[in-house]
């Protein structure tokens, strides 16, 4: 009794003390900066960080901006719409290639592709792509479509929905390659029966398959949320904000304040906005999952 | 272990006295400057400051960050974190104005009363390095950025002529459409649809209504009949921009001119590198102008070096040879060339500078035509708050002018 619990001590000590720098990176880097970008959003530092206490004022000049409430309004609905076109993509690929299709390595590269380019390069070649004088509707002019109009790019009430395109374009390749991987662990058994029972393919997938791949789910879920709050170099890439401020986010918001526009204030009082969104988000869930877990439903 | 550690440090110190003491003896000035002239022409001209200050027996060590906000962000972090570049460029104007307020620069009363600044600069310029008296940086150059460049061979082909003043401009805007090309070729980002906004505002408003707009907010000026008539015209020149403008670079819209496929372009002198780079000459293939009311407004920007206090009296020493490089006639005018900016000694003989550098100089020979820039008038922050204001207005049709001016005269009351 004695000598396995010496072991685990003995066994321990060394994983702690080993942990140390990780935790104090940890604590002083993310959990020190956060606290000091809060700080800084109540004072009235302009290019340098002052201390000069304001209260809420950069605050309150935030939600008077036109400028930030576009931003928020842009990224929830291009989080939306991301998200459920990249998953539902996504799947239906993944479910497509499932079908024993030859060249099933071929495709998986040609749909992962996207992927592997940098949201700049993305960003760049859809600009060139929908930019009315140059892609897409020069091209149908060409051959002969006169009447036909792609300009979504240059309109301010659709530009948004140009930015959606590309990043579904650019995160649906690893969607597939998540849910394929999940559509492989579900056991051949399962079709079989489902088979014997006379239950339709579609049925299959909505009623069995789909709740049983939860879990890639739940991953591809997460990581595109993480790609929708830090949207920034697609935006810059693809529209820079335009036209007029119609395609901002709240990520260039924070950035082009800090720097270009020297309101560090204001950026951080952004900053700190967008962090207490996505913590009144994430708390709930997170909850959630721990009482699940004391409940014993989940592992 | 901490024996041999005594004893590494012993042998360290041993080995480092000598190199130490020997530079000591001999000092070599090494300049640090950091700026953000990387494109050929830029590089070109800032290695006619390098040459002066090698020659003068300096180490002129370069360097460049492409981009201006990536530049000043590093600068600044350096001397932030206690490591201050010997200089450093910025944009003449409020750039920094912090770095003033928290003493992190050399004062240059001293080459400024030397070097008679305030008899051979335009007041403006001198001005916008000064607070509270005191000069904080050495001007470098002036850019003019509300020029009306125009493709002589657009112009030809569609019949019109080039535009000496306001109501020129437009028959020569409907002449360019009527021929199937684009009449103003433009580029739809936010600071260039400032920049558009301000040579209306400098152009027709004049230059007092321009210093009073960015400088002391006047919400009465905002809300005169005369800037209706700016934010009319503003308006106005959207129907002649192209549906591509709004994804275009400036020096792609500047190749349009080049290419004979757009008539004018608004933009500031920086746009001739350009035009030089293919070829072209102005007067020849391009004019070059600048609308004015009464008499012409030319908006004078530029760039300045400041110089980071340092702890080491030595490196101050090296500043102060280096800031008494920069004016130097002849280093004035090669600079000048190289970048297509005008000095900023108004002192000099300017025949050997192009046709529109020229034309610059007779114009800032007169006070009344010198018109300090945006960025001399207002802080980054009020700018950029404008600049959303002005890009909505310009993108949204809309939008009235109404709404708009309303909205000006909101944000200009904000504390800024």
């Amino acid at each position: 009794m004695k000598n396995p619990m010496r072991r685990k001590i003995g066994s321990r000590v060394p994983a702690q003390i080993a942990l140390v720098p990780a935790v104090m990176v940890a604590l002083v880097v993310y959990c020190g900066s956060t606290l000091w970008t809060v700080w800084i959003s109540m004072t009235s530092s302009r290019m340098l960080p002052n201390s000069n206490f304001v209260g809420l004022r950069q605050y309150s000049s935030l939600m008077g901006n036109e400028r930030w409430s576009t931003s928020v309004s842009n990224v929830l609905l291009f989080g939306g719409l991301f998200v459920a076109a990249s998953l539902t993509i996504g799947f239906l690929l993944a479910v497509l290639i499932d079908q024993r299709v030859r060249a099933e390595n071929l495709l998986r590269s040609v749909f992962m592709y996207p992927f592997s380019m940098s949201f700049i390069v993305t960003g760049l070649a859809w600009r060139w792509l929908l930019d009315p004088t140059l892609g897409i509707e020069k091209l149908l002019h060409d051959i002969g479509f006169a009447s036909a109009h792609f300009d979504w790019i240059v309109r301010p009430d659709r530009v948004i929905y140009t930015l959606v395109l590309a990043a579904v374009w650019h995160a649906s390749g690893l969607v597939m390659a998540i849910m394929l991987a999940g559509l492989r662990g579900v056991d051949t058994e399962i079709w079989k029966a489902a088979r014997v029972d006379g239950l339709p393919v579609w049925r299959t997938y909505v009623s069995i398959v789909i709740p049983m791949m939860a879990g890639s789910f739940a991953t591809a879920g997460v990581l595109l949320s993480t790609s929708v709050v830090r949207l920034y170099d697609l935006a810059v890439a693809m529209t820079n904000g335009g036209p007029g401020i119609s395609s901002e986010v709240p990520a260039k918001f924070v950035m082009d304040h800090l720097f270009e526009r020297g309101n560090v204030g204001l950026a951080t009082a952004a900053a700190t906005t967008m962090l207490m969104t996505v913590i009144a988000v994430i708390a709930p869930w997170l909850y959630w999952q721990s009482r699940q877990r004391a409940a014993g439903k989940l592992t | 272990m901490i024996r041999s550690l005594a004893a590494g440090l012993c042998l360290g110190t041993l080995l480092l006295a000598p190199v130490a003491s020997h530079a000591q003896t001999k000092p070599q000035p090494k300049a640090e400057v950091i700026h953000w002239w990387t494109s050929a022409g830029e590089s070109a001209a800032v290695k006619v400051f390098a040459d002066q200050f090698t020659k003068a027996g300096g180490i002129w060590v370069d360097m460049a960050i492409a981009g201006g906000v990536n530049a000043r962000t590093a600068a600044i972090n350096a001397i932030v974190g206690g490591n201050p570049p010997t200089a450093m460029q910025f944009n003449t104007g409020k750039q920094f104005d912090d770095l003033v307020e928290n003493d992190f620069l050399v004062n240059m009363d001293s080459l400024a009363k030397s070097e008679k600044w305030a008899s051979i600069m335009p007041a403006a310029i001198l001005a916008a390095v000064t607070r509270d008296g005191h000069a904080y940086a050495v001007p470098i150059n002036i850019h003019g950025q509300n020029w009306l460049f125009t493709s002589n061979a657009a112009l030809a082909k569609a019949g019109a002529t080039a535009p000496t003043n306001w109501d020129d401009l437009f028959p020569a805007l409907d002449k360019l459409k009527a021929a199937g090309l684009i009449p103003l070729a433009f580029s739809g980002q936010k600071n260039w649809e400032r920049g558009l906004f301000n040579s209306v505002l400098a152009g027709m408003g004049g230059g007092e209504m321009f210093t009073v707009f960015w400088g002391k907010r006047d919400i009465a000026t905002i809300k005169s009949p005369q800037f209706r008539t700016v934010v009319d015209t503003y308006r106005r020149l959207h129907n002649y921009v192209d549906a591509g403008a709004a994804a275009r670079n400036w020096n792609d819209a500047t190749g349009l001119l080049i290419q004979g496929k757009a008539g004018m372009q608004f933009m500031g002198d920086w746009a001739k590198g350009e035009f030089s780079a293919a070829g072209q000459t102005p007067d020849k293939e391009y004019g070059c102008t600048v609308l004015g009311a009464k008499s012409v407004s030319y908006l004078m920007g530029g760039d300045v070096f400041a110089f980071p206090k340092q702890k080491d009296p030595t490196k101050t020493a090296t500043q102060m040879m280096l800031a008494g490089l920069l004016l130097d006639p002849a280093t004035q005018i090669a600079f000048a060339q190289k970048k297509g900016s005008i000095p900023v000694r108004l002192d000099l003989d300017t025949s050997s500078l192009d046709a529109c550098a020229r034309k610059a100089s007779g114009w800032l020979a007169d006070p009344k035509t010198q018109v300090p820039a945006n960025e001399l008038l207002s802080p980054p922050a009020l700018t950029g708050a404008v600049e959303d204001l002005i890009s909505q207005f310009w993108n949204d049709p809309s939008m009235t002018a109404d709404t708009f001016i309303a909205r000006l005269a909101s944000t200009m009351a904000q504390p800024f």
